[in-house]
This record gives C-alpha cells, sequence and structure tokens, in this order.
C-alpha cells in the first residue's frame, strides 16, 4: 500500500535547497557581444566566442557584473571583495568549449537571506531562506532531438544544436538547508521562488519567465526518519517550469522517496527530471560516479574587485522590496487579500499600478486589466500588457468617469485598440463611439423625430405616455445608438410637456 | 651566396618598396618562387595562400602608386604560424583535427598585419597545438632545419624559424608558450621575441596554455623584428588580459645600438651541466662583446628556476586539457564514426584518439591529473606557488640590472628522431626559456654564433622587465652589430644554399 | 618512481574523452610515472605559505560595455560544420542528461 503525502509526512522529515538559475535581461551575452533576443532564428545569434570557436576570448559583460551584484545586495548578500570565473570541465554537445565559464570557490555575492511568508495550519508563517552564494555563469545552447517518437532524448537518432543561447549570462542562487519546513516544504519552495521572481523583477535584472526557461527552480530534496538525526541522499529535481510545479515537484519527490524507503530500497543520488503532465519526477543522469570537474582559475579573464563605493551606490538605489511595496499597495488602495493576489498572480500588478498612477481609480483599473483586458490576452495567447499600453487603459476609465463613453462603449475602444486602430481617441474618431449626450444635438434629433411622427407626438402630448417608445427609438436610431436612452426620454418628454 | 632579393633583410626590403625599385607583387612572386625551389626540402608551410598573399600585395602597390601613406613592412611578405586564425585559410595547428577547417574570422595579430599591408604567404608547420620543441609532432610531416637537413628546426614554430632560415620568407609569426619561437629562432640563426604577456593580443591565437601563450615577431635580423614587433602589439579590447598601454618605441632601441652603462644579468643557474661546451663558449663570447660595448656584466641568481620546468610541464597541460576539449567533432574539425548507430559520447572519443597525436594526448592525460580532485593542490596548486616564486626572483634580478641572459637553449638543434621517444629528455631543452613565460616577462632569442664542434647556431637569450619589452632590442640590436662586425657578415649569410629542386 | 596505474589513466581517458587501446594505456601509465616524477618536484613548496600566480601580469576588472555587435551569419556559423540540418549543427544522438 502506497504512502501518501499525509502518511510520508509522518513518518519522515524532508530537508530542502533550492538552486535557482536566472537568466538576466542583458542587451548582450555575458562574454561576446551576441544579442540575446529569445525565439531569434537558430545559430543566428552566435560568434567565434559563444560558438568556442579556436582562439576566441571571453571579455565580460560589466551589465551582468553589475546586475549580479544588485541581486546579491537585494538578498542581503555580502559582496565579495574579490572574485573570480573558474573552468568547470566536463563534456556536453551544448556546451561550445566543453567547460562552462563558471564561479566556483570565489562568488560574486555570499551569505545571505529571504523571508517568505506562507500560512500554515496556525496561520501566517515567516520561513527565513538563508542565501549560501550568488554567482555568474553562462548558459548552454539548446539540442533538439530527432528521430524518437517524443522528441525527447531517449531513443533519438540524432540530434540537432542551436547557440543561440550558448553564454547568455546566468545567475545561479543557491539556498542553505531550509530549516524546519517539515509538512510545509512544498509551499515554502513555491513561496521562495515566487518571493525571488517579485525581488528580480523589480530589480528589472530578468525577464523572470519561468516558461521560457529565464528563470529555473531546481529542487535539492532529501528525507529521513522522523527524529533519526541524519540526512538522506538527496535528489536534484530540474525542468520544473512554474510556480505550481516547483510545489508539486517538491510534494511528489518526497512522496516518492518516502515509498521506496518503505519498499526497502535505497535513494540515488542523482538528477531527476519534473513530468508536468504526471507531477512525477523521472530518473536523469546518476550523479553516484561523482563527476571530476577539474576546476581552475579561468586564465582568460581577471578577477572582479568591487569598488565598495560603487557597491554602495548600487545598494541605495535598489528598488523598494517588492513584500513592502505590495503592502503599501495594497493600504493605499484599499484592496482584499484575494483581489491583490489575483493581480499578483496575473502578474498584472506593475500594470495596474502604473495605470493607477496616471490616474486611474484602482478598483476600476484592476477590473479592466484582469478582466476584459486578460480575457482578450487569453484567447490570444499573449501577455495583456502586449495588446494595450496602462497610458490607453487609464485614458478609457477616464473617459467613462466623465461619461463620454459608456461601458459597452468603452469595450468597443479596446477592441479597437488592440485590432491596431490607434490610441483610444483615434479609435472613437474612426468607429464615431462618443456618447451622444450634448442636450442641443440630442434636441435636434428629438425634435426631427417628433416632425416624422407628428401623430405620435400628439398621443404623448395627450398624455399617452408608453407612445413615447417610438419617438426614443427613432432617436436612438438617429444617433447610432450611441445617446443614452434615459436622456433622450427625458428630455422628449420635456418637450412634450410631460414632465 | 649571390645577393638576390630574397636575401634581403626585411628593412632593406621595405626600402627597395618604397624606392619602387620592387614591386610588392614581384616581391611575393620571388618568395614563392623560393618556396617552390626549396620547400620540398625544408617543409616549413603547411599552405600556401598565393591568391590572398599576391591581392594583398597588388593592393599595397596600388596604394604606394597613389602617393598614400603606407607602413614601412607595406608589401614585404611573412610566413604565419598555423596556429593563429586567418579567414577562410586553413588553420590546422599541425593538428589531424583541424584538418580542413578554414575560421570564419581573423586573429587580431593577422588584422594588424593586413592593416599594415604585409603579405601573408601562408601558415608554417608547427607541432601538434604548439605542444613540442622539433616539429616532430605535427600530424603532417616534420619540417626540416636549413642549416642541416637531418635537424630539428626547434618548436614548436619550426615552420616559422625555418622559413626565416630559408629564405622563404623575411618575417614570420610565431607563438610562444615555453619558448616556441626562441627556441626556433636559436638552432636556425635567427631573431626571435617573445613579447611582454598581454603586449600582442591573442584573440584568435588557437590556445595551449592561455596564460603562458604569446604570439611574437620573427625575423633574420633585430632590426626587421622590432618592426614586425610594432606592427603587431597594442591593446585589444577582445583580450581581456591584454594590456591598455602604448606600444614601447622597439623600432627606435633596435638602432641604438648602445649598451653603455647598461647592467647585464647572467642567470647563475642558467649554466653548466647539461649545456654544449660549443653553446657556452659562443655565450661568453657575446658577453664579452656586450662587455666591449660598454655594458656592465654582473651574476645573478634566481634560485627558484630550478622548479620551473617542473611547473610548467604541470600549468601548461593543465591549461591545454581544458583549451583543447572544445575538439569534439560537434561544431568544426574532423569527425570519425559517425556511422548513424554511435552516440554523441562514442563520436567524440573516436575522434579524439584519431585526431589527436601522442604527444597532445600525453599533455591532456597529464593536465587531467593535475587537476583531478584530490591532486590539485599537490600539483596544480603547487606549479602556481612556484610562478609566483619566480616571479619574485625576477623582481629580485631587475632590481639589480637591466635585462637577464642566457643561452637560449642548452644544446644546438638536435637530429629528427633523436629524442622523440624520451619526452623528459625533449622537456628538458626548454629549461632556459621556460621561466620567461612563467613570469609573463619579455624574451628574445638572437644568434650568438657557430658552436665550434657542430658549425650550427646558437641562440642567446635576452629577458627584459614586464613592459619593458625595448631593452631586449637595445641590447640584442647592440649585440648583434658588434657580432656581425667581428664575423665580417649576418650569420645568416653563412646558411648553406639549398639545392634548388 | 611515482606510480600512475592503467585503470588511473583509463580514468583519466575517460574524462578527457580519449578512446585508448590497452597497449596506449599501459604505454602512457609508465611514461606518466617518469613525467610525474620530474614535475613533481614543486611539490617542494606546497605546504609554504606562498599566493598562487593564475595570471602572469596581474590585472583585475576588465570588462567591456553591454552593446551588441553583429553576429556571424548562420552560413559562417555553421562553416566547419561537419553536418548539418534545418540552420542546426548536426550531431549524433546524445545520451545521458535531458
Amino acid at each position: 500500500m502506497a504512502l501518501n503525502y499525509d502518511q510520508a509526512l509522518e513518518k519522515y522529515e524532508p530537508t530542502l535547497g533550492l538552486e535557482v538559475h536566472v537568466e538576466l535581461n542583458t542587451n548582450s551575452k555575458m562574454f561576446c557581444g551576441c544579442a540575446t533576443e529569445f525565439g531569434a532564428s537558430p545559430n543566428t545569434q552566435t560568434c567565434p566566442v559563444c560558438l568556442g570557436l579556436p582562439g576566441s576570448l571571453p571579455v565580460v559583460n560589466a551589465k551582468a557584473i553589475e546586475s549580479s551584484i544588485r541581486i546579491g545586495l537585494a538578498l542581503n548578500c555580502s559582496i565579495t571583495p574579490f572574485s573570480r570565473f573558474a573552468r568547470k570541465n566536463y563534456f556536453y554537445p551544448d556546451m561550445p568549449k566543453n567547460f562552462q565559464t563558471s564561479q566556483y570557490d570565489e562568488p560574486i555575492c555570499v551569505n545571505g537571506y529571504l523571508d517568505v511568508t506562507i500560512d500554515t495550519d496556525e496561520g501566517p508563517k515567516v520561513y527565513r531562506v538563508d542565501i549560501e552564494r550568488v554567482h555568474m555563469e553562462e548558459d548552454t545552447g539548446k539540442s533538439l532531438h530527432v528521430g524518437g517518437a517524443t522528441g525527447r532524448i531517449h531513443g533519438a537518432e540524432h540530434s540537432l544544436l542551436d547557440y543561440n543561447r550558448a553564454g547568455i549570462p546566468l545567475v545561479e542562487i543557491v539556498t542553505r538547508i531550509i530549516p524546519g519546513t517539515d509538512k510545509y516544504a512544498p509551499e515554502v519552495a513555491r513561496a521562495y521562488v515566487a518571493e525571488l521572481r517579485d525581488i528580480l523583477r523589480s530589480l528589472g535584472v530578468s525577464d523572470v519567465k519561468m516558461e521560457q526557461g529565464s528563470l529555473r527552480c531546481d529542487a535539492n530534496l532529501s528525507i529521513s526518519p522522523r527524529n533519526s538525526g541524519t540526512l538522506g541522499t538527496r535528489s536534484e529535481t530540474k525542468n520544473v517550469n512554474s510556480l505550481r510545479s516547483v510545489e508539486r515537484a517538491v510534494r511528489g519527490e518526497i512522496i516518492r522517496q518516502a515509498n521506496r524507503l518503505e519498499s526497502g530500497e535505497r535513494i540515488i543520488q542523482e538528477t531527476r527530471h519534473f513530468q508536468e503532465e504526471s507531477g512525477e519526477t523521472r530518473s536523469g543522469r546518476s550523479k553516484e560516479t561523482a563527476e571530476d570537474y577539474r576546476y581552475f582559475p579561468e586564465p582568460d579573464l581577471l578577477p572582479i574587485v568591487a569598488d565598495p563605493a560603487w557597491v554602495e551606490e548600487l545598494r541605495v538605489a535598489l528598488p523598494v522590496k517588492p513584500s513592502i511595496r505590495r503592502k503599501k499597495l495594497q493600504e493605499a488602495w484599499g484592496v482584499p487579500d484575494k483581489e491583490m493576489a489575483a493581480m499578483i498572480n496575473a502578474e498584472l500588478l506593475d500594470t495596474v499600478e502604473e495605470t493607477v498612477a496616471l490616474g486611474a481609480e484602482p478598483t476600476k483599473a484592476r477590473s479592466w486589466w484582469l478582466g476584459e483586458v486578460s480575457r482578450l490576452a487569453n484567447e490570444k495567447s499573449v501577455e495583456p500588457t502586449s495588446l494595450i499600453q496602462p497610458s490607453e487603459i487609464a485614458e478609457i476609465i477616464a473617459l467613462i468617469a466623465a461619461g463620454e463613453l459608456t461601458d459597452k462603449l468603452a469595450r468597443q475602444v479596446v477592441e479597437g485598440v488592440i485590432n491596431g486602430e490607434g490610441n483610444p481617441s483615434m479609435v472613437i474618431e474612426k468607429r464615431g463611439l462618443k456618447v451622444v449626450s450634448d442636450d442641443s444635438s440630442l434636441m435636434v434629433a428629438i425634435e426631427a423625430a417628433i416632425a416624422s411622427q407628428p401623430e405620435t407626438a400628439e398621443k404623448v402630448r395627450s398624455g399617452n405616455i408608453p407612445a413615447a417608445g417610438a419617438l426614443i427609438g427613432a432617436v436612438m436610431k438617429a444617433t447610432g445608438g450611441q445617446a443614452d436612452a434615459a436622456k433622450v426620454r427625458e428630455l422628449l418628454l420635456k418637450h412634450l410637456g410631460q414632465a | 651566396m649571390s645577393r638576390e632579393i630574397i636575401h634581403q633583410t626585411a628593412a632593406e626590403m621595405s626600402a627597395e618598396l618604397a624606392s619602387g625599385n620592387v614591386t610588392a607583387v614581384e616581391l611575393a612572386n620571388a618568395h614563392f618562387d623560393r618556396i617552390s625551389a626549396v620547400d620540398g626540402d625544408i617543409h616549413a608551410f603547411l599552405h600556401l595562400d598565393r591568391e590572398g598573399a599576391l591581392a594583398q600585395a597588388a593592393s599595397v602597390d596600388a596604394s604606394r602608386k597613389a602617393g598614400e601613406k603606407v607602413n614601412p613592412l607595406a608589401g614585404v611578405p611573412l610566413a604565419l604560424k598555423d596556429v593563429l586564425t586567418q579567414k577562410g585559410v586553413p588553420t590546422t595547428c599541425g593538428s589531424k583535427m583541424l584538418e580542413g577547417w578554414r575560421p570564419p574570422y581573423d586573429s587580431t595579430v593577422v588584422t594588424n598585419l593586413k592593416k599594415a599591408g604585409v603579405v601573408i604567404l601562408g601558415k608554417t608547420n608547427m607541432d601538434e597545438f604548439a605542444m613540442g620543441s622539433s616539429t616532430e609532432n605535427s600530424a603532417y610531416g616534420t619540417t626540416r632545419n636549413p642549416w642541416d637537413l637531418s635537424r630539428i628546426p626547434g618548436g614548436s614554430g619550426g615552420g616559422s624559424s625555418a622559413a626565416l632560415a630559408g629564405f622563404e620568407a623575411p618575417l614570420a609569426i610565431g607563438t610562444d608558450t615555453g619558448g616556441s619561437i626562441r627556441q626556433p629562432a636559436a638552432v636556425t640563426g635567427t631573431v626571435g621575441v617573445k613579447p611582454t604577456y598581454g603586449s600582442v593580443s591573442r584573440y584568435g591565437l588557437v590556445a595551449f596554455s592561455s596564460s603562458l601563450d604569446q604570439a611574437g615577431p620573427c625575423a633574420r635580423t633585430v632590426l626587421d623584428t622590432a618592426m614586425l614587433h610594432e606592427v603587431i602589439a597594442g591593446y585589444d579590447p577582445k583580450d581581456s588580459t591584454s594590456i591598455n598601454a602604448p606600444v614601447g618605441k622597439m623600432v627606435e632601441a633596435a638602432k641604438k645600438l648602445d649598451v653603455k652603462g647598461m647592467k647585464i644579468g647572467v642567470v647563475k643557474e642558467l649554466a653548466g651541466d647539461g649545456y654544449q661546451a660549443g653553446v657556452t663558449t659562443r655565450f661568453n663570447g657575446a658577453l664579452e662583446a656586450l662587455l666591449s660595448a660598454g655594458a656592465e656584466i654582473v651574476e645573478v641568481s634566481a634560485p627558484s628556476f630550478e622548479y620551473a620546468l617542473a611547473a610548467y610541464y604541470l600549468i601548461a597541460p593543465s591549461e591545454a586539457s581544458s583549451n583543447l576539449a572544445r575538439f569534439d567533432s560537434m561544431r568544426y574539425g574532423i569527425r570519425i564514426g559517425d556511422d548513424g548507430s554511435r552516440s554523441a559520447e562514442e563520436v567524440m572519443k573516436m575522434t579524439r584518439e584519431v585526431g589527436f597525436g601522442k604527444e597532445v594526448k600525453r599533455r591532456i592525460i597529464l593536465g587531467t591529473y593535475a587537476l583531478s580532485s584530490g591532486y590539485y593542490d599537490a600539483y596544480y596548486g603547487s606549479a602556481q606557488k612556484v610562478r609566483t616564486l619566480i616571479k619574485r626572483d625576477y623582481e629580485a634580478a631587475f632590481a639589480k640590472v637591466d635585462v637577464l641572459v642566457s643561452p637560449t637553449c642548452p644544446t644546438t638543434a638536435f637530429k629528427i628522431g633523436e629524442k622523440s621517444d624520451d619526452p623528459v629528455a625533449m622537456y628538458l631543452n626548454d629549461v632556459c626559456t621556460i621561466p620567461v613565460n612563467l613570469a609573463g616577462i619579455g624574451g628574445m632569442s638572437l644568434p650568438c654564433g657557430l658552436a665550434p664542434e657542430d658549425g650550427l647556431p646558437v641562440g642567446f637569450q635576452i629577458m627584459s622587465p614586464a613592459m619593458k619589452d625595448e631593452l631586449m632590442y637595445q641590447v640584442g640590436g647592440t649585440l648583434e652589430a658588434a657580432l656581425q662586425s667581428s664575423w665580417g657578415q649576418p650569420l645568416y649569410a653563412s646558411a648553406p644554399t639549398l639545392a634548388v629542386k | 618512481m611515482a606510480a600512475i596505474s592503467r585503470e588511473e589513466v583509463a580514468h583519466l581517458a575517460r574524462l578527457s574523452r580519449i578512446e585508448m587501446t590497452d597497449a596506449e594505456l599501459d604505454h602512457l601509465a609508465s611514461e606518466m610515472g617518469l613525467i610525474l616524477d620530474s614535475v613533481s618536484k614543486v611539490q617542494a613548496v606546497a605546504d609554504q605559505d606562498i599566493p598562487p600566480t593564475s595570471h602572469a601580469i596581474a590585472m583585475q576588472n576588465v570588462m567591456r560595455p553591454d552593446v551588441v555587435v553583429p553576429s556571424l551569419t548562420n552560413e559562417e556559423t555553421l562553416s566547419g560544420a561537419p553536418a548539418r540540418e534545418e540552420d542546426r549543427f548536426k550531431v549524433p544522438q546524445i545520451l545521458g542528461e535531458e
């Protein structure tokens, strides 16, 4: 009988550590001037350096150093006075030099922490996640496995390599073992990655898109019998592509390891791959025969000695911490927790904030972005922010407030903007969408309706109020449906002496 | 020997070009003719780029005709060691691994040469990936020493030195990791300079040992070498280790012909047992010449030099084991065993078995060992400490003297095959040149005569502090002038006339 | 003489991805012994408190601005490829990690 999660936790304690790889959003690569744009056609953002051609040499991207230091500072790390690159030697076809230029015993940032809050049975609880190190390295190329049934490595006949990604700057953030997570290990893991992602986003150093791989999480997990005081053998789970997956992967791995131990098997130190569909992990490469990476200081690069004054400048200029900023925004906007969480999960907090800063009412800004715009973005499978600008939403909200647009018309304006018909005023102009509220132009239409239906007008004058419907309909038709019907009715009745 | 244009120095050729007595195209063709005549015996070249060379020569001729100001070396031919990339021109590093590879980019050295209008005739033979002292480790056959075709031309840059001694080119580029410019210069009676580390860009120099490799100029005279030095040196933002400082005035220094009041230190440890008698004789003769020219000669001790060879044969193979990992048949070079059933891993292993020669494999294995966990501190780590001690020895010495001198190598050119089965004996050949690389300073070898016992050239090494390369040229130029006036002609003029085929 | 076994050499050959025959391994094992004998000399300084030198000329903070420069074309990138397909390098099946 297989153990479920709760049963596994009764017998075993989990030990959790996390490694997060972040692709920096620099314009050029870590060691060469090639562009870093996502989605370029294969092998077009490549040069002798990132292809590892014989004779080529690396030169460090200054922005990558700056971003790494800012990340370290935001994670409360010490910036080391002397840091160096080293070569990590191992063969793999997606790595052009067959060594990765990385940092080994002299990383740029060490000894930080990040506090994360999760909901527990006893209410919200803060976990302090200690950061061991933040170091710089370079990304590998991408391989496409051809000929296999699944496009996976197993059964593939050959592989195709694209080195556009090779050499993109990566920052690796390594936690120490996170103490006392116990049954909340999955939630803590998720909350940590979520908080880290928000911090990185606020720093503007990365796109932090898990689904595109610009933020990748490896979960190191082991379990040991309760109160045994020992540490189990750990597995390292990769391929975790969303926040939800972080939580599922940790949970799944706890269950898997517990059941293995229950059935008398031992845990193998290995890399495992998270399977999005099943929520399980699958065995990758065994690390039993430990690789010998033969690290040594990279002779082609020189040490980084960060000027303390510069580090101080960077520290002072750090943005407000996302947790603090969220609290402030929530108070200022008076938004309930649930709606705040919705905005955060939809990654629209920044956008809503920007829209509010442009004069929109917070509730309205939130409902437009999370409602209509998100719905349309969903239909098109794109990001809401790629469809329309905060300034445009702010403008539309302002027009509604001024009574110049109805909600219904506003939706048409949004649609027009998204269709590329121009900014809101251009769409209103082109589509002729303005609410007709000015009395004199309405009066012209009303008088025209009366003139064309004198008998109906007479009935109304004589007290047959329901007969006004035909006249109102004519006015609405004449104004292309843009008049406010209630207003038309009011004016009409007044004009015919019935108000 | 009849004095044809090919026997002139680069400086003389430069003057002939400037005065219009010869065109760059004629000069290139004269050298191609010479190469056709003698390279069957010497085998200095792996590849000739007639088309590229003649196009460059024609363009220089056109510029001169149009009255444009050109570099003094514009139109002068050069032989390029096959370890530097030249766009579209085969670059093999003497290895089967890179057979047929045409790099898509120019090394900075080549860019600088092209900018100056130097005419690159072709690529010269070398020990595979610059590992060796004889060119016997080339996958494309051994180069022979024009002084005695049964002997080695030195290595790794034996092709470049032989091309100079055989009058196949007046200028050449070498690279020097542990003596690969200076030892070939010594055994062929030519001049070679390893500049200060970081003063000539390594961009496009296929790395053997990154922290030691340095490209440098080779020629038949000190002045020619200085002229070429000024063309190839300079700051390059593509090489992180490139020194951002102006290039010294090498030509001016080479022309000074004055060492009065200069202090020259003789390194005590680089003499004695194992040094051929004729080498010692000629070395001492050169010291006397310098003394007569007004220099002060003092003895200097460098106690840590005794560890230099050992440190070198740990550091260089370690870095090489990593640098050469990229040769895996995935992106360029040869691929062996890809029959559709083997994995990438198997194909890599088979390719590296076939593509690398014995010496390269030996050093990769040695380097892999020295870097592996458990051995790192004892080997690689200790070697790096030795490096510090050697730097300190130099610092102490240069506090007392302007330059240091020693024989370039313990012996004259040995016979082909003589040491090829004894790596340790082969490695000993580099004992005098290696400390310079470990410390990153400048080193020059120039001829100081023929050993009486075998009539073969002997090299005299001058070492100068980092970024003071001009001192080598000053001392070297003075010594060369003094010796030539005693001999009545340059040493290279007494080289055997090779049978023209 | 510093001993290095054939198995050790085989391990090093695996790490450095070089296929070797038994005869080559034996030969190299004996040569390595001799070479290690002579290079072991450096261990005389192993326990001395001397800072290691990794770079001949000490410099620091050499960086370039974050500016994009033109890449090679796809054609230039693949110009040396032993095999290619769909603008990519074609290589034998890759075993191991996904």
